[in-house]
């Protein structure tokens, strides 16, 4: 499956309350205040709503960074297009 | 060996003369590693084990008393690369310990749980009952010892409910409502100890609800059951039998250590995980006891790197039952723990003051 960048950076917007012009490639897990533990099972909750997609518990703790996510929705077989 | 080495080994399949080898080595790198950057530890260190001796095995490991994390603010990072300061629940009017995290400590913290809780849960993430309030959470600045178990649980699920209300009443419609949709699969449930017998077992337990698909993780003491006379086997056959709760994992752990905490087998005892260890102390003389003999409960862990938590003697008393009991399938220590120590004993024998002296 196939999606788009965009949906990810919403995922990350909804999950994390953040802004749209937020600098996603370089945002990082307790980087930024509104990135704590909270706010991750959140992030996660979104990026498998939006990706249907089932995180196991490994790719929840990988989920380190913009970057991870992508990596990591790859790996479930989700590529992204700009 | 690195990190990532030691979180590689089998979590209980470690014999405990190859385990002892590799933490005296980790718990060796630990405190030369604590004594070059926390200047408070050096100092204690001095006067606790003179000379910078190796250790040549895990007991010989120089310990700090719990209490010291009350009364001193221990940190082996420059205070801008704490990331999150977790503080102890304490009763009233006791000062609370105060542990530093860092970014690399706190990733292993959350690297070491989930490699235990897989041992028991699987890879995936189960639906989740959280037997707590969401209002647990509600502080998200400044979370309680409650709040930060909570959370740390809550990775290990998915469609979490909350089951309680600000109250601590049981929501039963909506448990109902969970158990309909996903009651015929394995799903998770965690709570404290205490919580999950006096808001969730003590409603439901003439209702015949099925939990008989769950696995419920529990932690937080046996203190305030004790009062009732409930103890750990009391509460898995009164929960078997009003819900049909098989799979019930109590675990042994603190703030002070989070991370590397002892979880229950299917014997009924506590397992230290590969990367820590328990050692029983005689309350007086502080010498290592052997198996089947009661004493104070020492841990130590390999996790601690941004606070010198490697190796502290708690305040618990505990007896280990097996060391590699060919019974189970867990290699290294099976131990208990028995309850505190009682507060007059302890300042005959810990000692503190001695330790805080060196300030």
């Amino acid at each position: 499956m196939s999606a788009s960048v965009s949906t990810l950076k919403k995922a990350f917007q909804d999950g994390l309350a953040i802004p749209a012009d937020t600098d996603f490639e370089n945002l990082t897990y307790r980087g930024i205040p509104q990135w704590d533990s909270i706010a991750h099972l959140q992030l996660v909750m979104e990026i498998e709503n939006n990706f249907d997609v089932m995180l196991p518990t490994e790719d929840v703790i990988d989920l380190s960074s913009f970057q991870k996510a992508r990596e990591i929705l790859a790996k479930h077989g989700v590529t992204l297009e700009a | 060996m690195t990190f990532e080495q030691l979180l590689e080994l089998p979590v209980y399949g470690v014999p405990q003369a190859d385990k002892d080898r590799i933490l005296t080595a980790e718990l060796n790198e630990l405190t030369a590693h604590h004594r070059a950057h926390c200047e408070p530890y050096a100092r204690l260190l001095a006067q606790l084990a003179p000379g910078d001796a190796d250790a040549n095995a895990p007991w010989e490991t120089p310990y700090l008393p719990v209490g010291l994390f009350k009364s001193h603010a221990l940190a082996s990072v420059p205070p801008e690369d704490v990331q999150l300061v977790m503080t102890s629940s304490g009763t009233t009017g006791q000062q609370v310990s105060r542990i530093f995290l860092d970014k690399e400590t706190a990733r292993r913290q959350t690297l070491a749980l989930s490699r235990i809780m897989q041992q028991v849960l699987g890879p995936d993430r189960l639906p989740m009952l959280v037997i707590d309030a969401r209002e647990t959470l509600a502080d998200r600045r400044n979370l309680s010892a409650r709040g930060v178990g909570v959370l740390g649980m809550m990775n290990f699920g998915r469609q979490h409910l909350f089951a309680l209300d600000a109250q601590m009443a049981l929501k039963l419609d909506e448990l109902k409502a969970f158990l309909a949709q996903h009651g015929d699969k394995p799903f998770l449930l965690f709570g404290f100890t205490f919580m999950v017998w006096k808001y969730l077992y003590e409603p439901i337990r003439e209702m015949g609800l099925d939990l008989s698909q769950g696995v419920l993780i529990h932690s937080g003491g046996w203190k305030k059951l004790q009062e009732q006379a409930v103890g750990n086997a009391e509460f898995k056959a009164a929960l078997r039998q009003a819900c049909g709760l098989r799979r019930v994992h109590n675990f042994y752990g603190m703030v002070e250590q989070v991370g590397s905490v002892f979880l229950e087998g299917d014997d009924g005892h506590l397992h230290p995980p590969s990367f820590s260890d328990v050692i029983i102390r005689h309350p007086e003389t502080w010498e290592v006891l052997g198996p089947g003999e009661k004493g104070l409960i020492q841990v130590v862990s390999a996790l601690p790197r941004s606070y010198p938590g490697h190796s502290i003697l708690t305040e618990d008393l505990g007896v280990v039952h097996a060391v590699d009991s060919p019974e189970v399938e867990r290699m290294g220590k099976a131990f208990e723990v028995i309850g505190r120590l009682p507060r007059a004993e302890l300042r005959g024998c810990s000692d503190t003051h001695a330790f805080g002296s060196a300030r």
